[in-house]
């Protein structure tokens, strides 16, 4: 049954096969992905016809690389800037908000914790719809009381970045309430015994304390907003982020090009998050 | 704390509070509400808006609407189910077979694809299924086909999708029971003479049931509220409900019309959440951690 019990060849043999079925299942799209953008041919396809990385540096009438290619360049900095803004928002709302649960006590704090945990199980596809229609809402009360024209409440950029934000931020609070509930408070009143008040007390000792749990939950808020799709499709303008302008090009016929950017993705991707998990590992 | 006095005390108090109150009904609750608002006012003849039930009752008049929601349900659900049972070997493997070197690695394994977006791994999978694709090939110089078949746009081939796209929420908790397990409780079964699926049914599962419903929850949340696998991979007739929501948002621009079906969404897969929580007695606040 478990490694320190006697276990029947065949139970073991069984098992292991399953777990490389399993993980041949897994990372078998990835890899064929990664594999057929260099592929020496026109369609993402096999058979092999050779390596090349025409798909990644050509600019010719018939192949434009990645890197020549101003679309979908485009997107992908389109999508960096949303990370970033959606990034540096969350990790302080989300930072404020463990603060807010963990050391605050105040009526209806049960009541104000559910409704942090919402966005998580509330489908994106409904967070994008809600949130684009209170904004045309509110951009008409606007447009009808005051008689201005708020542009940053039509679909576009600011309006996917507060998207992103709403549930991007209860991640970021789970990941350093959990470090917030280990931090020993004694250190706290030694420091107020000392003269601090609450605010330098807080800046100096136990924003320190929390600082490996603020920069991953930076990094799984930014990775989380770059591949966003569910609700950023709702709420996107002219100018499509990454998923968008791939699920487009997926949709409609595709090219190597999109391996190259895959296999682009999967590289940062993969080497951020084990960043992450390396740093995080060593600070414990 | 009582040193630094009250006063200061509530203005932390009010720093901490506004960002998140702002965020919280700014973004979450005025919405819901705005939604839930829009999905009952319908326009009449002459164009003016009305307070009407119009819009669900469409939803109850048309079969296409509501056989694609049970459809949706009864897929989820599907989904939900089948994704436990292939994880659960796993995140048994991983937290009690394998020697304990290679448990960090496995896990590390397991996490990497899903930090690539869901876009890229719909991607694979066509590129591997699709009539001129890398499976077809191989079959077809082994000799097991002699013409290519498409295995892209049917139901099998979505639900296989989607088991894929949410495999990790349904592993990690597990994992994260299996480890909390007291390896000696399986010894002593072991030694009292029982067999494999007793084990499996009487003291694997019932420890695991915490992480069961909250793996279950986030998958079955993430499949309900899914665009891009259905989309992708699924056939002509296996329509997801999402797609309707996104047909009268984008295509028909029917606001109305597509708040009551994200309204509809929003109960069902609240619903279920509830259902599954108070069957096995548990707090989401709890669940989600």
């Amino acid at each position: 049954m478990i490694r320190t019990l006697p276990n029947p060849k065949a139970y073991t043999l069984g098992f292991k096969l399953y777990i490389i079925l399993y993980f041949s299942f897994l990372f078998a799209p990835l890899l064929v992905t990664c594999v057929l953008a260099f592929n020496d041919s026109q369609f993402p396809a096999l058979p092999w016809k050779g390596f090349s990385l025409d798909w990644f540096f050509a600019n010719t009438p018939s192949r434009v690389g990645i890197f020549h290619d101003q679309i979908n360049l485009e997107s992908i900095w389109v999508s960096a800037r949303v990370a970033f803004f959606v990034t540096i928002f969350s990790t302080t709302v989300g930072t404020c908000a463990a603060f807010l649960f963990e050391q605050e006590e105040f009526r209806f704090k049960q009541a104000l914790y559910f409704l942090m945990i919402a966005p998580l199980v509330i489908p994106g596809v409904i967070l994008g719809i809600s949130i684009l229609v209170f904004s045309n809402s509110m951009g008409i009360f606007f447009e009808d009381s005051i008689g201005v024209d708020v542009r940053l409440l039509g679909p576009g950029f600011w309006l996917v970045v507060l998207g992103q934000f709403s549930f991007i931020s209860t991640l970021v609070t789970l990941i350093v309430s959990a470090r917030l509930k280990k931090f020993d408070r004694t250190l706290e009143e030694a420091a107020m015994n000392l003269g601090a008040n609450r605010f330098e007390v807080i800046w100096h000792i136990t924003l320190k304390f929390l600082r490996p749990a603020i920069v991953s939950g930076a990094a799984v808020a930014f990775l989380m907003s770059f591949e966003n799709f569910n609700t950023t499709l709702f709420l996107v303008g002219p100018e499509a982020t990454l998923p968008i302008n791939l699920y487009l090009q997926v949709r409609d016929g595709s090219t190597p090009v999109i391996n190259a950017i895959s296999f682009l993705l999967i590289v940062c991707t993969s080497t951020v998050a084990l960043a992450n998990l390396y740093f995080s590992r060593k600070q414990e | 704390m009582k040193i630094s006095g009250r006063h200061s005390i509530q203005w932390t108090l009010v720093f901490f509070l506004t960002p998140v109150i702002l965020w919280l009904f700014l973004l979450i609750v005025l919405p819901h509400i705005d939604l839930l608002f829009m999905s009952f006012r319908t326009e009449d003849d002459s164009g003016r808006m009305l307070w009407s039930l119009g819009n669900y009752m469409r939803f109850f008049s048309e079969p296409i609407y509501w056989l694609t929601f049970v459809r949706t349900a009864i897929y989820s659900i599907l989904v939900t189910f089948l994704t436990f049972v292939i994880a659960l070997p796993v995140a048994f493997y991983i937290s009690k077979v394998t020697a304990p070197r290679f448990q960090v690695f496995l896990t590390l394994l397991l996490l990497l694809p899903f930090w690539v977006s869901e876009l890229v791994r719909v991607y694979g999978w066509m590129i591997l299924l699709r009539e001129s694709g890398v499976i077809n090939h191989f079959l077809l110089k082994l000799g097991i086909l002699d013409r290519p078949i498409e295995m892209l746009y049917n139901d099998v081939t979505m639900i296989m999708g989607l088991v894929y796209t949410s495999m990790l929420f349904m592993v990690v908790p597990l994992i994260g029971v299996l480890d909390s397990l007291d390896d000696s409780l399986i010894e002593a079964a072991y030694d009292l003479g029982a067999g494999m699926w007793s084990i499996l049914f009487k003291i694997i599962i019932p420890h695991a049931v915490p992480g069961i419903v909250s793996g279950s929850i986030v998958v079955f949340m993430l499949t309900l509220g899914n665009y891009l696998t259905p989309n992708l991979m699924g056939g002509k007739n296996s329509l997801w409900f999402t797609e309707q929501i996104y047909n009268q948002f984008i295509a028909s621009f029917n606001w109305n019309q597509g708040s009551a079906f994200g309204f509809l969404l929003l109960i069902l897969s609240s619903l279920v959440i509830w259902v599954g929580l108070r069957l096995t007695n548990q707090k989401l606040t709890r669940v989600v951690k």
